[in-house]
């Protein structure tokens, strides 16, 4: 059976005023000087390409976070909001916050008792199956660039 | 009706716009609107007369081809082959051995590249393609040229997307062992001059291959008027369905290429001191074919007769011409891909809204159009953007369509404001 058809409703929940923001005025956007882990997502679907820059102290905590490159409003935004949500998280709690938004992001589980904070704008994206790859594309290559790992992290 | 004139009436009656209750998929409402299908250079909806030749022949005619006394044998050759025989009337082969079934332009154009280039290719030979080119048009090209030690040369395009003639006309000399165009570009609607290349390739003895893939479902093809020596084109770009496609090829040329692929059909004996391969065009035919897609797609090429391939080419052409002058009204509005001779293709960009945010939204309106590169990034990388949305055209649309593309726009531009 065919799914019900996105509403109006569904579409401003999509492109809310956080999302159309954070895609227009990106935060932390660019290099950081000298990165400690990087990683690049590509969505081969559409082309999107974004690198995130991370900077970890020796204990883990993550003192910086920037990204760059080019994409749609849904991907620049979720971006942009990833490295406002992972400053100051230890590399742990990233990559554990990084499976609650895949989750909540995909539906596949309900995200119970996490708070997504703002990240939450992003979930509009789940009655926009097309569009689910967009939201997660940095998230990909924050976990990439975490785990070391130089390949390129790709959405599919 | 009965002041008007019989004649103006018939006339009137095989206008495509009139069309669209043959393509039962345009019925249906898509998100609550009905829908507007501009996205046919992708690939085109069915007429019903399509699918129901194609279930007609699964329900009552299916068999193996070529290899079987019994009657559904017989007759599911006799479809097969009458499907040849359509597409060879419909792009004018000399002959029925000339059109090889192919997956579609894709594994023609790999075809030309392995059995035609890759035996004779050395090191310091050339081929010539051009930057629109589809990327099917481009990496069988790169590949051959790896295995071979061939180089690959590209002819620029300007700032309306139509090739610089006197740039690739310079890359032609006797070190070039094929060239390779699309006759009309997927991602930019350019017509290309296809005559008067091969002319100018054939006086200096260059064979071509003509990508046609976005030219026979819009306007009349003919190879022998071209005089190409190859002409690629898919099934489910003409109405017809996916998976099958076709391979034109100069009888000379076709009988002067060992086979690509071996297995059953291709043969006409094997034994372990050798084998001797089939006749054409069945020596690149190896295996059981996509029986049931030839047979759509003949049937595509019978209901296209049926209209005439010039009446589709006028009326696209005043589609395409009402799109281009309604799109341009639009504020913010950016047109990728203006040259002087076009064809069914609208690609564009509006304001700063990625085309991917527009791809939604207009969907979201009942709008399908594509978003992306279109699998041509030489392209975008040379208007140095990441992709385009792009509108397209076929015989099914009608200016009805173009203002609800055009509202939708608008409304995009307001979600971005
Ligand atoms: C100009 C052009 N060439 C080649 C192709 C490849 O066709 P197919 O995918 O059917 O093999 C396409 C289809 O997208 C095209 O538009």
């Amino acid at each position: 059976m065919a799914a019900a058809a996105p509403s109006q409703e569904e579409l401003r929940g999509l492109y809310r005023e956080l999302i159309l923001d954070h895609a227009r005025n990106p935060r932390n956007f660019g290099k950081l000087a000298e990165p400690s882990h990087l990683a690049e997502g590509i969505n081969p679907l559409c082309g999107d390409k974004l690198k995130v820059y991370l900077q970890l102290k020796e204990d883990g905590q993550i003192a910086d976070a920037s990204f760059e490159g080019s994409g749609c409003a849904i991907s620049v935004a979720s971006a942009s909001l990833l490295t406002e949500a992972v400053i100051g998280m230890t590399k742990d709690d990233a990559v554990g916050f990084f499976s609650a938004v895949i989750n909540s992001l995909t539906g596949t589980e309900g995200v119970k008792n996490f708070d997504l904070g703002k990240l939450a704008a992003l979930q509009g994206v789940r009655e926009f199956p097309a569009r689910v790859k967009c939201a997660t594309l940095a998230w990909h290559a924050l976990n990439a660039a975490i785990h070391d790992d130089q390949q390129t992290a790709t959405t599919e | 009706m009965s002041e008007q004139e019989p004649r103006i009436a018939e006339l009137h009656a095989a206008q495509p716009g009139d069309r669209r209750a043959d393509f039962p998929a345009l019925d249906q409402q898509i998100n609550g609107h009905s829908l507007v299908y501009l996205d046919s250079a992708a690939s085109s909806q069915a007429p019903t007369a399509v699918i129901d030749a194609v279930a007609s022949y699964q329900q009552n005619d299916h068999a193996n081809v070529h290899r079987g006394v019994h009657t559904l044998s017989h007759r599911a050759t006799e479809a097969y082959e009458g499907a040849r025989d359509l597409v060879k009337s419909f792009v004018n082969a000399s002959t029925r051995s000339e059109v090889v079934f192919t997956r579609g332009t894709t594994e023609a154009i790999n075809l030309v590249a392995q059995s035609f280039c890759r035996p004779v290719l050395k090191p310091g030979d050339r081929i010539v393609i051009t930057h629109l080119e589809h990327h099917s048009n481009i990496v069988p090209w790169q590949q051959v040229c790896e295995q071979t030690g061939a180089e690959l040369l590209v002819a620029s395009i300007d700032e309306k997307g139509q090739i610089n003639i006197a740039e690739l006309i310079g890359m032609l000399d006797e070190r070039v062992r094929i060239l390779a165009i699309a006759h009309v570009s997927n991602a930019l609607g350019s017509i290309l001059p296809v005559r008067e290349l091969v002319e100018k390739a054939h006086s200096l003895d260059i064979p071509v291959l003509i990508d046609g893939a976005q030219a026979v479902p819009h306007m009349p093809v003919d190879v022998l008027d071209l005089d190409c020596d190859f002409y690629a084109f898919s099934g489910h770009k003409m109405f017809g369905p996916t998976g099958i496609g076709v391979l034109y090829g100069k009888e000379a040329r076709l009988e002067s290429m060992p086979p690509w692929q071996g297995g059953g059909d291709m043969i006409l004996e094997v034994s372990f001191d050798g084998t001797t391969y089939n006749e054409l065009p069945y020596k690149f035919e190896a295996g059981t074919p996509n029986i049931s897609g030839a047979i759509g797609l003949g049937a595509a090429v019978r209901y296209l007769q049926g209209i005439g391939m010039d009446v589709i080419a006028r009326h696209e052409q005043e589609i395409l011409d009402y799109m281009t002058s309604e799109l341009n009204k639009v504020d913010g509005m950016r047109l990728i891909g203006t040259a002087d001779e076009k064809a069914s293709v609208q690609s564009f960009l509006l304001d700063d809204i990625h085309p991917h945010d527009l791809g939604t939204i207009l969907d979201h309106q009942g709008v399908a159009i594509r978003t992306g590169h279109h699998c041509a990034m030489p392209v975008m990388n040379r208007f140095g953007i990441p992709g385009t949305a792009r509108a397209s055209l076929a015989l099914y649309n009608n200016r009805d369509d173009i203002d609800r593309l055009v509202e939708s726009l608008n409304a995009a531009r307001k979600i971005f404001s």
